[in-house]
């Protein structure tokens, strides 16, 4: 259960990591944009955003497994995906004599595939090189404007690093409490559909308690601190863009003008 | 039921190099049944590690050792760890943190049904009873409340009738005291002496108190860095040991008197029980009671 690389941040001195996370945040949506860009079947605009996601791989200095890794989570999701394309495209010649499998078909389970792939490598890049502090702090700063419509853009922020914050604890708790309820004789590992969701029962309720006795003494120890919301706060540490922030800028116009010139100019 | 751990080892996270942590490395010891047995060593030694796989919780890797209990062979892979953990009940840290049924007669049933799905309704109230009877707790006034409506000795009461309703052969725990007041504490290990007496074999408990290490057990194993560095009888571990005192764990307090006395040339020489302390002193300057 530990191993949720989706999410995990690797600490390192990089380029990459030292970059604003504003910035990082606004070059993770620019970069998801540039591969939504690629039109269909155009596989070179994929292969640009591919060589991206390898280059600030390396310049973030993260093991390139690490980043791939993230994809474990959604490969069912794909291979639905992937499979549903297959089976339901409509149009192009079939494959073989009656078979439903045609060659658009499978060019666009292939063209599904890569986006989604490319996406998740670029996301999980940002995670990896951004601590959850970081991000949400970042939010919170591109967040600001919503405060003219009263917005509550701290405690907002704030409630995203609480529970970021508390996905650790968590883990360790639930895995206190599997071990309780086994030693009890608990079986999560037989048994259908149903049988296993009632097995949880014996470990939601002891988790969802002890979720509110946390939240509650937290509440304790930030009232005893005085805190009192986004009014007069200011931050330990500013962030300040740098000229790595220009040069990732430069990057990311670079990318979706490639694709959008590779969309235009090669002809399909 | 005989515990014998031959070199055990285990590692966390084995797979990935940089965040494998090496917790247990080659522990032998042996626990014979009805031993009252206390494992001690500071946070991270290991001692948790190793007693989750007593029962099975932690399964023994391959060519990590040997481990049986009973007739339990743990390195087995066809091993029965249901009726491993039956026979060998385990009561963790805080153990009230792992109630969740509508009231407490259903809570101390959970591992009954789970073991004993055959049991007879009259036979399954029986056991209930007693298992709430010998934790102190008035069946009748309490079976039907909801546990979370109990105080916290309470319901750390509730969770070990809940543990013990299966009469387990042996009974691990824990830290049982952490966070009792000194007078639950006291009651707690009165309890867990009559457990022993009367119910479970044997006891085996982990704690960082060394007073009731001294105490109570008839030996105990210190845990460093996943090895056993001592095991013996409270007296011969406490005594002249001074690696215990270095890894940052205290003397038991008749220990600790013991050998200052010793270092001013007054030899007391006892087993390190209050009551043993006590008389040996009594006896070197003749008062008796």
């Amino acid at each position: 259960m530990k191993d949720v690389t989706f999410g995990q941040y690797y600490p390192s001195h990089s380029f990459v990591h030292k970059m604003d996370p504003r910035v990082k945040i606004l070059a993770a949506i620019a970069y998801i944009v540039a591969v939504f860009l690629v039109q269909s079947y155009h596989f070179v605009g994929f292969a640009a955003c591919l060589l991206f996601v390898l280059i600030t791989t390396a310049a973030a200095k993260v093991p390139f497994f690490r980043v791939l890794s993230s994809i474990k989570a959604i490969l069912f999701f794909v291979f639905l995906s992937a499979v549903l394309q297959l089976f339901f495209h409509k149009g192009g010649t079939p494959l073989w004599e009656g078979g439903f499998i045609t060659d658009e078909g499978l060019l666009s389970a292939g063209f599904i595939v890569a986006r989604i792939f490319l996406v998740v490598l670029g996301a999980s890049l940002l995670t990896l090189t951004t601590s959850p502090v970081e991000l949400a702090d970042g939010i919170e700063s591109l967040l600001t404007p919503l405060k003219w419509i009263k917005f509550p853009v701290h405690e907002f922020a704030l409630i995203m690093s609480i529970a970021l914050r508390f996905i650790p604890t968590l883990l360790d708790e639930t895995d206190r409490i599997v071990k309780a309820q086994k030693a009890r004789g608990a079986d999560f590992e037989s048994g259908n559909v149903f049988k296993r969701a009632k097995a949880l029962i014996p470990v939601l309720i002891p988790l969802l308690i002890s979720s509110f006795r946390r939240a509650d003494e937290l509440a304790d120890a930030m009232d005893a601190r005085c805190y009192a919301g986004s009014k007069h706060r200011t931050k330990y540490k500013r962030m300040v863009p740098t000229y790595r922030d220009l040069i990732g800028v430069l990057v990311m116009a670079a990318l979706i003008t490639g694709v959008v010139l590779i969309n235009t100019m090669l002809p399909f | 039921m005989r515990i014998v751990a031959e070199n055990l080892s285990y590692v966390y996270s084995e797979k990935s190099k940089s965040l494998a942590v090496q917790a247990l490395s080659g522990v032998s010891v042996t626990v014979e049944s009805g031993e009252f047995f206390g494992i001690v060593g500071k946070t991270g030694s290991g001692k948790s590690t190793f007693v989750q796989h007593l029962n099975g919780l932690i399964k023994v890797g391959k060519d990590k050792g040997k481990l049986t209990v009973g007739d339990f062979d743990l390195t087995d892979k066809r091993c029965d760890y249901r009726a491993l953990r039956s026979r060998v009940g385990m009561v963790f840290q805080y153990p009230e943190y792992q109630l969740f049924a509508e009231t407490v007669r259903e809570d101390v049933a959970f591992g009954l049904k789970n073991f004993m799905p055959d049991l007879g309704e009259n036979d399954m109230e029986e056991r209930i009873k007693t298992a709430l009877e010998l934790v102190g707790l008035d069946y009748e006034k309490i079976k039907d409340k909801s546990p979370f409506e109990l105080s916290g000795g309470q319901k750390r009461r509730v969770a070990i009738a809940g543990v013990i309703v299966t009469r387990p052969e042996i009974l691990v725990l824990d830290e049982p005291a952490a966070g009792l007041d000194p007078k639950g504490k006291r009651e707690f290990i009165a309890l867990l002496k009559r457990l022993h007496e009367k119910f479970v074999k044997t006891v085996i408990i982990v704690s960082h108190d060394m007073n009731l290490i001294s105490e109570n057990c008839d030996r105990a194993a210190v845990f460093s860095g996943g090895r056993i560095v001592a095991v013996g009888t409270p007296k011969e571990i406490f005594t002249d040991n001074e690696d215990i005192l270095s890894d940052g764990l205290d003397l038991p307090l008749t220990a600790y008197v013991t050998k200052r006395l010793k270092e001013q040339g007054i030899d007391v020489n006892n087993d390190l029980t209050e009551e043993g302390f006590i008389s040996a002193v009594a006896l070197k300057y003749g008062g008796g009671k």
